[in-house]
């Protein structure tokens, strides 16, 4: 269920303008800047027009011969209904006069002639279009997903994922959609249009104007139109969007609505929304009804005064006949574009939309960005440092104050302290999820800013607890942390750190897929499988961010014993809220408030009167076989 | 896209599924289906026999507007006689008028029926798929349910709004107006008809190939879509490993797949369009060529030649969308079947008649087992269990053994197999379902968060839960913290709102679970996601909660067994042990095995 993310976040202004008190249970989320500005002008940002600028540029010239092909197609296409007049006036009345058909054949040669141009041009145009826009389109897809890629965590933080495949999937569509119908009938449209009214006045300048006459106000109907179309069509996805959202979560969480007999207020709900969604729909319907009629009356109403004042002109002599029938050809080709320009609109708007959105993406800057000059380290021996570290997020809090550490190469790190105390934040400086404000991180003495993309990760490695995996095999997923790695080498790694006993026993063993997310798997064996992942890549420093806690007591112990041969010969900072993790540690650091408040070796700390002897107690209570219920 | 864009509707912006469709299916089936939806119509049936008139009106018009211009030539401007114009041209706007006219009362007339069906049969479809049990959501992913509510739905409206009508239309508009060429002049309307054999088989045999292709694309997006969701949920994962080119040539090769087949699909397209607009034009030319000879030889007016031209042109659009209209009707009879093979799926689960006076929670699992429909072994078997009154039993076992099977059982989430469980001596399967569901509430290990307000989800079970109830709630799940959000506990959360971390949307979900005052509480494993602290203090509380409910706690530490008054230990399937906890310690080393925080616990075990 992808591409269906919708701008939801949306409603809530909406309901805040319209005061619509029957929503209430949607809540209010932040309004979205980027979401909301649907509206585009034909003047994009120059930050959009300087994408497009490069994604056209290399089809520069292309695009001039696109032109001229386009127009030749026209002229021919134009020329057809004129040779009929041609053909009636000039070829007839030598036939009629006994004459030889001559003149009539020329004229069919020369429909002949315009007809096979027209198909050759067309060929080639519709192929050469096609062509440029889906080359734009793989070339865009590329772009804002290895930029997506390249972007920093702290810019994941805020950009939700459901953000990111909007972006690459409904918002790339949009720009499709345009591409691939959406130009070619304007163009095709424009052309005739002005081709036609340029036409109608060469034949005959006097019923010219009179057929074009209606035209200024089909101008204002389309515009009518278009306004109202552009306002219905936001209103019919916001509708939608939530039909979907409110869908699709009642049935991924039947297991709740089900258990908490929520099924009538949710139909309740639903039927609301989708009422809502129908009204929409129908405004929509309805407004089509009313303009499809509404071209068509005009078209009909310029046929019979074409009829009756071509009629006068003829009957006066004019005009000829053929006159007469070539403005009944071109009136009738000349009101069916006005429809095609006005949908052309809507799929203009929502393709400047996700032109917007994209170039602002595409604008970001990684916060973490890559070195001009990057070291390169051949073999990392795993020692960190601190120096006058200082981090605070976005919003000014600070998380760390000032932080100086040094971790020698192979020392087993615990970290331990409450949630908030700056544990994770250490973690992620470490694996440069973020740079620090002030101070620096280094590596084996080189700052981690210096150090090349490459040799960075594969030197660091962090397992979190939302350890994420692909849909594929177990083998896949294990693989992943190295992968060119063998079969044996996968095998190996799982192992290791005992998962190979649960893998062996799935159905088809490592080849068993995971499911979307891993969704086969319980938490505990998703664990497993990114811990063996991690222990494949086999980096000199490994960070565990409560990597153990969806394990089981059996399943952490089996970790935990197989850790102690893991980190062996690498550095490690391992943040655990239960302390069992702690016990296998060289040294423990308790944080608090971003400080290091104790440091030592755990058996040293409890002993000691500190924060950590109570931390131990606690846990020691915790897990105690021998307590007895209070009370 | 077919060519007559004024029949494509705006409002038609649905989300393409990006599951993969189903095969065709025979057409006999599917058209059963299609017509079985017919009572959803039944409000509208007057309109939609009135929608008739207008539509056949129409069509007459547009073809005799052509017919007038010939008289008009070869009358009044053939004679020179200015009189009998006028006369005729107010007839030629006064039918233009009508035309439009009727063209706008079939619109309008069908667009709110077609809409009516739309809803009516989505409002059904959702209905029941809540009625259908958690076997069948558990086979069925939401995007394919989803395809159907919104993709499979907006085809049988665009068939039935127009598709069907338009089908009938157009035949009646072809036969006529190839009938009246062929009276004009029989050896024209002769070469007309053969002209439109080759439109008629490209068209056919194109709209089949479009249609694959595009599938192809639509299942090559969806596929890349796959790749992207990945790659941005698992965006801290690929960092930490620094896998971004390695993600990036998956998606490269995904990307440059459909640019494949899109430009398969542009030159398929390219050819048929041209063929379309090119065969048209040749077939002038020759009319012109025999038109004009026959003029000459005086066996054809002038003023019939041009309405002969006129006629012609006119039949293009009609001929080329035949192909479409009758694939839309395929799609149509294809999702009618496919929205029918769940609306026909049958609830397996639906609730007794007995209603239990004054409920005391007293709660007994008698011989109960269950096995997943089509496994061959049993999950769980011979379990008996008795919970009484205000007391609390653990549930204790190896991952993947049953746990959270055992504690669907009670509010029938799932049917047991075999046996029976009672509450107060009545069999669960005798209560009616909301019945049975106020009395058992769970809180879930994976807690579902939907996407709306706190409040909201809080209240799912007991929409008039008071202020005070919904603090106490909180309080007693350490979940103050909802009062802190933007918003309190009017902040949107879930998907597509607030994210919050595992432990807190662990607490939510106790929350709403305690809120619903339940007679027997359900806690399945809780508590797993939160720290040390934290989970102390919501152990504290819970213990008054328990007091007043029979509880059933599935756990993996130590800490929340002890909120236990007896422990039931799990193994093979079935109820191995029931015993204190330090008695099951002292004397299971299979439960010590599973509980102790001791390594050598284990090595006692092998």
């Amino acid at each position: 269920m992808s591409g269906t993310t919708p701008p939801a976040e949306t409603s809530a202004k909406i309901q805040a303008e319209t005061g619509n008190g029957s929503r209430e249970w949607r809540g209010v989320a932040a309004e979205n800047q980027d979401e909301l500005s649907e509206q585009v002008s034909f003047l994009l940002r120059s930050r959009s027009r300087r994408l497009l600028g490069e994604l056209l540029r290399p089809y520069r010239r292309k695009i001039v011969l696109l032109v001229a092909i386009i127009v030749t197609c026209n002229v021919a296409s134009l020329a057809i209904p004129y040779l009929v007049k041609v053909g009636i006036d000039a070829g007839i009345p030598p036939m009629v006069a006994g004459a030889g058909p001559g003149t009539l054949v020329t004229v069919v040669s020369a429909i002949l002639a315009a007809a096979v141009i027209q198909l050759v041009t067309r060929q080639i145009f519709l192929r050469m279009a096609g062509r440029i826009g889906q080359s734009i389109l793989l070339e865009l897809r590329r772009r804002v997903f290895r930029h997506f890629q390249r972007l920093s965590l702290s810019f994941h933080d805020d950009y939700t994922s459901g953000r990111v495949v909007s972006r690459l999937t409904s918002d790339i569509d949009a720009i499709s959609e345009m591409l691939q119908s959406g130009f070619d009938d304007l163009v095709t449209a424009v052309l005739t249009l002005v081709g036609t009214a340029v036409l109608l006045l060469v034949l005959d300048v006097h019923l010219g104007v009179v057929a074009l006459l209606p035209l200024p106000v089909l101008a204002l109907f389309t515009n009518w139109f278009r306004r109202q179309s552009s306002i219905i069509y936001r209103r019919t996805r916001e509708a939608v969007a939530l039909v979907i959202v409110h869908f699709v979560e009642s049935m991924a969480g039947m297991r709740a609505v089900q258990a908490f007999r929520r099924e009538p207020r949710n139909q309740t709900i639903f039927a609301q929304l989708n009422a809502d969604y129908r009204a929409a729909n129908l405004r929509g319907s309805q407004l089509i009804a009313v303009f499809s009629p509404g071209v068509k009356l005009i078209g009909n109403v310029t046929v019979a005064a074409v009829l009756f004042y071509g009629g006068m002109l003829a009957i006066q002599g004019g005009v000829t006949v053929g006159v007469l029938a070539a403005f009944l050809l071109y009136v009738r080709q000349f009101y069916e574009p006005m429809q095609e320009i006005s949908q052309f609109y809507n799929t203009f708007q929502s393709a400047g939309a996700a032109l917007e959105k994209l170039s602002g993406v595409l604008q970001e800057r990684p916060s973490v960005a890559e070195p001009g000059a990057p070291v390169i380290l051949e073999r990392p021996r795993g020692r960190v440092e601190f120096q006058h570290v200082e981090f605070s997020y976005l919003d000014g809090t600070p998380v760390l104050p000032r932080l100086d550490l040094v971790v020698p190469a192979g020392q087993t790190v615990a970290l331990v302290g409450t949630t908030g105390a700056g544990k994770t934040t250490l973690a992620k400086l470490v694996a440069r999820f973020y740079d620090p404000v002030a101070g620096r991180v280094l590596l084996d003495g080189i700052d981690l800013r210096d150090l090349g993309e490459e040799s960075r990760h594969a030197a660091i490695v962090l397992v979190t607890q939302e350890n994420f995996l692909f849909s594929g095999s177990v083998a896949d997923n294990i693989r992943f942390g190295r992968p060119g790695a063998s079969m044996t080498d996968v095998m190996a790694a799982a192992r290791s750190i005992g998962a190979d006993a649960f893998v062996s026993a799935l159905p088809e063993g490592y080849d068993t897929q995971v499911g979307k997310q891993g969704g086969r798997l319980s938490a505990g064996q998703r664990q497993l499988v990114a811990f063996a992942r991690a222990f494949l890549a086999d980096p000199a420093v490994l960070i565990l961010d409560e990597a153990t806690s969806s394990l089981d007591v059996a399943g952490e112990r089996l970790v935990q014993r197989a850790m102690q041969t893991i980190l062996a010969d690498r550095t490690a900072l391992i943040i655990a809220h239960r302390l069992s993790t702690v016990e296998i540690a060289d040294r423990v650091l308790v944080m608090d408030g971003g400080r290091i408040v104790e440091d030592g070796p755990p058996g040293e700390l409890v002993g000691r009167a500190g924060r950590y002897a109570g931390l131990h107690r606690a846990w020691l209570d915790s897990i105690s076989d021998h307590r007895d219920l209070p009370g | 896209m077919p060519p007559d864009t004024s029949d494509t509707e705006i409002s038609d912006t649905e989300t393409e599924s990006r599951t993969r469709p189903s095969p065709p299916l025979p057409r006999l089936r599917g058209a059963r289906s299609l017509w079985r939806l017919r009572s959803y119509l039944r409000p509208y049936a007057t309109r939609l026999v009135l929608v008739w008139v207008p539509a056949f009106a129409a069509v007459g018009i547009g073809i005799t507007i052509p017919l007038i211009g010939r008289e008009i030539i070869d009358g009044p401007v053939a004679r020179g006689d200015s009189e009998a114009l006028l006369p005729l041209a107010l007839l030629a706007l006064g039918l233009g008028m009508a035309e439009a006219l009727l063209v706008f009362l079939r619109r309008w007339l069908l667009a709110d029926a077609v809409l009516g069906l739309e809803t009516s049969i989505r409002d059904d479809f959702y209905s029941h798929l809540q009625r259908l049990p958690m076997g069948f959501h558990a086979s069925w992913q939401s995007g394919q349910l989803l395809s159907r509510a919104t993709t499979d739905l907006s085809a049988i409206r665009r068939f039935l709004g127009f598709g069907l009508l338009f089908l009938v239309l157009v035949t009646v508009q072809i036969v006529t107006v190839t009938g009246l060429l062929l009276r004009m002049y029989w050896p024209l309307g002769l070469l007309v008809v053969v002209s439109a054999v080759p439109i008629v088989l490209t068209s056919l045999h194109f709209e089949r190939r479009y249609i694959l292709i595009s599938r192809r694309v639509q299942d090559e997006q969806g596929d890349l879509a796959t790749v992207v969701e990945e790659s941005a949920a698992g965006i801290r994962t690929i960092k930490a490993f620094g896998r971004g080119r390695h993600v990036s040539g998956i998606f490269e090769e995904g990307a440059v797949k459909i640019y494949g087949t899109s430009m398969e699909k542009v030159r398929l397209s390219a050819r048929f369009f041209t063929f379309l607009e090119v065969i048209p034009n040749i077939t002038l030319a020759l009319v012109l060529l025999l038109g004009a000879l026959a003029v000459g030889s005086g066996t054809l007016t002038l003023g019939t030649l041009v309405a002969f031209a006129t006629l012609m042109l006119q039949l293009v659009w009609p001929i080329s969308a035949l192909g479409f209209i009758l694939t839309a009707g395929q799609e149509a009879m294809t999702a009618a079947d496919r929205v029918m093979e769940v609306l026909d799926t049958e609830p397996e689960i639906v609730g007794g008649t007995r209603v239990i006076e004054r409920p005391r929670g007293h709660l007994r699992f008698e011989g109960a087992g269950f096995r997943f429909p089509g496994a061959t072994e049993p999950v769980l078997h011979d379990i008996w269990l008795e919970v009484r009154p205000g007391e609390t039993v653990a549930v204790v076992g190896a991952t993947g053994s049953g746990k959270t099977t055992l504690t669907s059982l009670v509010p029938r989430l799932y049917d047991v197999s075999t046996g029976r469980i009672t509450i107060d001596g009545v069999d669960v399967r005798d209560l009616p379902l909301p019945e049975l569901r106020s009395l058992v509430a769970t809180a879930f290990e994976e807690p579902t968060l939907f996407s709306m307000s706190v409040r909201e989800n809080l209240t799912l079970g007991r929409y008039d839960a008071t202020e005070e109830e919904i603090a106490t709630a909180l309080r007693i799940a350490q979940a103050g913290f909802a009062y802190e959000l933007p918003w309190g506990l009017e902040t949107r959360i879930g998907e597509q709102g607030m994210s919050l971390s595992g432990g807190q949307r662990q607490r939510l979900a106790l929350a709403r679970a305690v809120l619903s005052r339940p007679r027997i509480l359900v806690l399945d494993d809780t508590l797993s996601a939160l720290d040390v602290e934290t989970e102390a203090l919501v152990e504290q509380a819970l213990r008054h909660v328990l007091r007043e409910a029979t509880g059933i706690v599935v756990a993996h530490r130590a800490s929340t067994v002890l909120l236990a008054d007896r422990v039931a230990l799990l193994l093979d399937g079935t109820i191995a042990h029931v015993g204190r906890h330090h008695e099951l310690m002292a004397s299971v080393p299979e439960y010590r095995a599973l509980l102790s925080a001791d390594p050598d616990a284990e090595e006692a075990r092998l």
